[in-house]
């Protein structure tokens, strides 16, 4: 009996998880930590779909068209026409589940978010996305005591079993006992995005390391479009990292200003009257950066959220209050809170088709470590969607064969292949200096320089070789897309609008734009 | 500076023993959580009398009290580490991991009975739910437990291996009592009567304690209800 190996237990692990299960499959659900710890929980906002609830006259169609315009047309077409068609029955299954939906006169409600015409986010208060792992945790449980999913928490990945283009199982490690086990099976990659690179600087988590990308990478998987990471626009500063203040609180009526010539300048409102505070985030995140170093403006952009109603703050997003207050010491009810750009989401990671299916034969992935949905930018909202369609879809793909069989033993012990602590963050100030929100050949050339240096010095690593693609793949887009801001390239190409290739052959690294043959 | 006295073992077996380390910032939001990641990042972590150390095993995810993960015993107290800013705590912090569960290394422990117990009260919806507003603050606060295991330590009814689940088992169970139908949450509130309501003491040292700031008494007035209404409807049967 073939058990499939589904790495990662966030929401597009449990997603595939439920699903296989549910045609009667067998998995195992291999993580680092239990599925409570994973990033999806501290997803807040909501989930997108065209449920059409809110009398707009929302369809699936408009819901691709926004996905991928502001994805800047980099995404897959196809794969979002999928994941937006199918993301109304994607909610209601969440519904189904218990997900605790906001809902008002006995109808779920919408709320409004970034670079959408229509308001099509599903949102539980401002903690969506701990709201659908719990219902989706309880869902898995049924399927682990009827031995249907095996659960693995408190395991590491350590790369995949990979002969002649065929990934025929995991090699895994028991982080409380230090024992490693070869497991046999198809694999999916539900590994999360790249946050693990810059250490501290993002909104993610510690659990999410990077290495299980990494080692993919340096095992012949291709990534797609890893220059694109996004930028959220209001973030605000804590001990240990970035801390996401959710796009809602701008949904719900927050507006961005900065102070110039003594008066509050609305910049986003001015100069994008249609959406307002509502672009998408790459423009946003891009727009403070600007206004910020005029010479006219003050150093800090704010979010203003004195206008929203107390219905607004005890129905919708009295979590998000709780948190401001904890953490700035700020009521945002009565005062404007400091805002800046953090690394919140990799749109770029593993290139896979439509049904979620890598390069290499067995060997599938969903979630943020995949790229085919968002492009250049995504949209606030459908990361959750993504991630929860995705998982299905790639579990759905594996029902439709037939069980491979075979055995795998371990060959050898492998080590995790991780340089010390402070080379991770070295390198993650580097990677920073070359990918932010303004690019440039110079900029770009000197990361790429002062990584040689930490190489000669610190030893190559998968997490360096990886980082060395992000740095070649945003060299190699010589254009202006989506979160991709070049100053020395400020329009976009449309002979360029494919995505970038990545991929490391005998420790060789080779970055190409539009070969999408997997 | 704040110095951090850390019960140490290396493994199960090992002896527990007490290693000091001494922390300097300026940062008034620092936690323990910054103090333990910037110990670890040390090339050459020495303790407080200068010998050699090892990194501190200790678990974590997202640093902002929304995974409990770093659950852990503070000054006596359990709590979140990212969530105890050393500027409240006093010069000399203790650090010890949790009591009730088995310990891996260091202030890293193995709750797996806690999720076994989740299992064996068959916390799911057999057939899904219908969400409705009027269960909706209910369900969304009981689905906002974290499954740190903080009110577990402080519960003087709870211990690994016993009946009693304790509100990190009522917790997940109130969200389907809250958002079930009548006609199928049988199994659910007889798994809460045995599991939850027939071992808890009302102590409510769960309340004071639970680092998501969980309205855990609601909660539990609210399942009780639910449970014991239909306990007596059977006697009277």
């Amino acid at each position: 009996m073939e058990k499939i190996n589904i790495i990662g237990a966030g929401l597009a692990g449990l997603s595939a998880a439920v699903t296989l299960a549910k045609g009667g499959r067998h998995c195992r659900l291999i993580s680092l930590q239990p599925s409570e710890r994973a990033q999806s929980v501290l997803a807040e906002g909501g989930i997108n779909a065209a449920l059409d609830v809110m009398g707009e006259g929302d369809k699936p169609e408009y819901h691709f068209e926004d996905t991928m315009r502001g994805g800047v047309y980099l995404a897959d077409e196809e794969a979002v026409r999928r994941l937006t068609a199918g993301a109304p029955d994607t909610v209601r299954w969440l519904a189904e589940l218990g997900v605790p939906f906001n809902m008002k006169e006995g109808r779920l409600i919408q709320r409004n978010f970034g670079g959408q015409k229509k308001k099509r986010t599903a949102y539980a208060k401002s903690s969506t996305g701990k709201m659908i792992m719990s219902a989706l945790i309880d869902e898995a449980r049924k399927y682990e005591v009827r031995g249907l999913i095996e659960r693995f928490a408190h395991h590491s990945f350590l790369g995949c079993d990979i002969a002649e283009g065929v990934c025929r199982g995991a090699v895994v490690c028991d982080r409380y006992t230090g024992e490693q086990t070869a497991f046999a099976g198809r694999v999916i990659m539900c590994c999360g995005g790249l946050a693990g690179l810059f250490p501290r600087m993002t909104t993610g988590t510690t659990q999410n390391s990077g290495y299980a990308a990494a080692r993919l990478f340096e095992q012949g998987v291709r990534f797609g479009n890893l220059e694109m990471l996004q930028y959220h626009p209001t973030t605000i500063g804590i001990p240990d990292k970035r801390c996401l203040v959710t796009e809602a609180a701008r949904g719900e009526g927050g507006r961005l200003y900065i102070e110039r010539g003594g008066e509050k300048w609305y910049f986003m409102e001015e100069k994008y009257p249609e959406l307002k505070n509502l672009m998408p985030r790459d423009v946003v995140a891009r727009e403070m950066y600007m206004v910020r170093r005029q010479e006219d403006c003050g150093g800090t952009v704010y979010l203003d959220m004195t206008g929203l109603s107390n219905e607004v703050w005890e129905k919708r997003l009295p979590d998000l209050r709780a948190e401001i207050r904890h953490y700035l010491a700020i009521d945002p009810a009565d005062e404007p809170v400091p805002v800046k750009e953090g690394i919140h989401y990799f749109m770029g990671g593993i290139y896979t088709d439509v049904f979620h299916r890598t390069n290499i034969e067995g060997l599938y992935a969903a979630g943020e470590c995949t790229c085919q949905y968002h492009g250049a930018n995504r949209l606030g909202g459908n990361s959750m969607l993504g991630a929860v369609f995705g998982g299905k879809t790639a579990a759905e793909d594996i029902l439709e064969t037939t069980e491979r069989e075979g055995e795998i033993s371990l060959k050898e012990k492998l080590t995790e292949n991780e340089p010390a602590e402070a080379v991770k963050v070295k390198l993650g100030e580097i990677l920073y200096s070359g990918l932010g929100i303004v690019r440039s050949e110079k900029g770009l050339k000197e990361a790429l320089d002062r990584l040689d240096t930490l190489e000669r010095e610190a030893g190559v690593f998968p997490r360096t070789r990886l980082g060395r693609a992000m740095l070649e793949s945003a060299l190699a887009r010589k254009e202006s897309r989506g979160a991709h801001y070049r100053e020395d390239f400020p329009e976009k190409d449309e002979a360029l609008c494919k995505p970038t290739m990545a991929v490391c052959q005998n420790g060789s690294i080779s970055v190409s734009i539009g070969e999408t043959q997997l | 500076m704040t110095e951090l006295r850390i019960l140490r073992r290396k493994n199960a077996e090992d002896k527990p023993y007490w290693q000091s380390f001494s922390y300097t910032t300026d940062d008034p939001n620092a936690a323990v959580s910054t103090a333990l990641t910037e110990l670890n990042a040390r090339t050459d972590l020495r303790d407080m009398g200068g010998e050699k150390a090892e990194p501190i095993q200790w678990e974590c995810s997202c640093l902002q009290k929304k995974c409990g993960a770093c659950a852990m015993v503070i000054n006596g107290r359990p709590r979140l580490a990212c969530d105890s800013k050393l500027a409240e705590l006093g010069e000399k912090v203790t650090i010890e991991p949790l009591r009730k569960f088995p310990v891996v290394a260091d202030l890293m422990v193995d709750r797996k009975a806690m999720f076994d117990t989740l299992q064996r009260l068959k916390v799911w919806a057999e057939e899904g739910v219908t969400i409705s507003e009027g269960s909706q603050d209910d369900a969304f606060e009981a689905a906002g437990c974290l499954q740190c295991g903080c009110c577990l330590e402080v519960c003087p009814n709870f211990y690994v291996g016993g009946k009693f689940a304790g509100m990190a088992g009522g917790l997940p169970l109130a969200r389907l009592i809250a958002q079930l139908d009548d006609s199928s949450k049988k199994e659910v509130l007889k798994a809460y009567r045995k599991g939850v309501y027939a071992g808890c003491g009302k102590s409510l040292a769960c309340r004071d304690i639970c680092p998501a700031g969980l309205d855990i008494e609601s909660l539990m007035v609210n399942s009780n209800r639910a449970a014991a209404w239909k306990t007596l409807l059977k006697f009277r049967k």
